[in-house]
């Protein structure tokens, strides 16, 4: 079960996450991050500290959208993640090239 | 207790597969840590089954079974059909999965790096893949 709730919070969009990312929903993840992307989103923080789960289906579509955001300035930070959720991308390295932060406010720093 | 599962070739059966080996790994000296990441290497094989092999047709299905022996967990994943041999497929690196934007790729490269031992045999029906992890590698 994947929950995915849109907040808008001053200037930011926050993506909410709860439950598992699997094969058979990270296409709603991605329509999602699609959809702020589309409406011009320049700043995206996801926060992911209800999330249990995340298998290679998830971290793909985070991945996928790296190049482009970075091209067209978009900032897309992840935060809140669990320890058993940060060592998945830790094995990869994916922890190196995306921008993950232990809090909130720490993500909301990085965008002031 | 039951150690076998079939599992039909449906994305949403992923989720029956991990309260499955959520169970079978309570039982292990792994942490939570770790053994979240041995279902996750299972689900990665069992889901590029599901979505590759068998093209998510979910009159098909791919069988489980987990054992212990001497101190390490054994999956063994059986299908069959168009077998896919995890030990010839060569993974693509990060660099070229952020060029191309493509969003697969990353599953067996996670599968080699958490699991301790991986088998492939195939007798061109079926097909068998074993994953093994230590259960006292630590």
């Amino acid at each position: 079960m994947l929950e995915i709730k849109n907040i808008k919070e001053n200037n930011h969009d926050i993506l909410l996450l709860e439950g598992e990312v699997d094969a058979s929903n990270s296409v709603e993840l991605d329509s999602s991050i699609q959809q702020l992307s589309e409406e011009g989103a320049t700043v995206i923080l996801v926060d992911a500290s209800g999330l249990e789960y995340i298998s290679s289906a998830g971290l793909g579509v985070f991945m996928s959208y790296l190049e482009d955001f970075q091209e067209r300035n978009v900032k897309m930070i992840i935060f809140g993640l669990k320890e058993k959720v940060h060592q998945v991308f830790v094995i990869l390295g994916l922890d190196k090239l995306m921008n993950i932060k232990k809090s909130k406010e720490e993500a909301l720093e990085e965008v002031k | 207790m039951k150690k076998r599962l079939r599992l039909y070739c449906n994305t949403d059966q992923l989720v029956n597969l991990r309260q499955f080996l959520d169970e079978k790994l309570r039982h292990t000296p792994l942490s939570e840590i770790d053994s979240l990441q041995v279902i996750l290497a299972v689900e990665e094989v069992c889901a590029n089954l599901i979505i590759h092999s068998h093209e998510c047709n979910p009159t098909e299905f791919i069988e489980l079974d987990v054992n212990r022996q001497n101190g390490t967990i054994i999956f063994e994943i059986k299908d069959y059909g168009q077998g896919f041999n995890i030990l010839e497929y060569q993974e693509p690196n990060i660099d070229h999965v952020l060029k191309t934007k493509r969003k697969g790729g990353l599953g067996i490269m996670l599968v080699k790096k958490i699991m301790d031992k991986i088998e492939f045999e195939s007798n061109g029906t079926k097909n068998t893949c074993r994953l093994f992890k230590n259960l006292e590698s630590k």
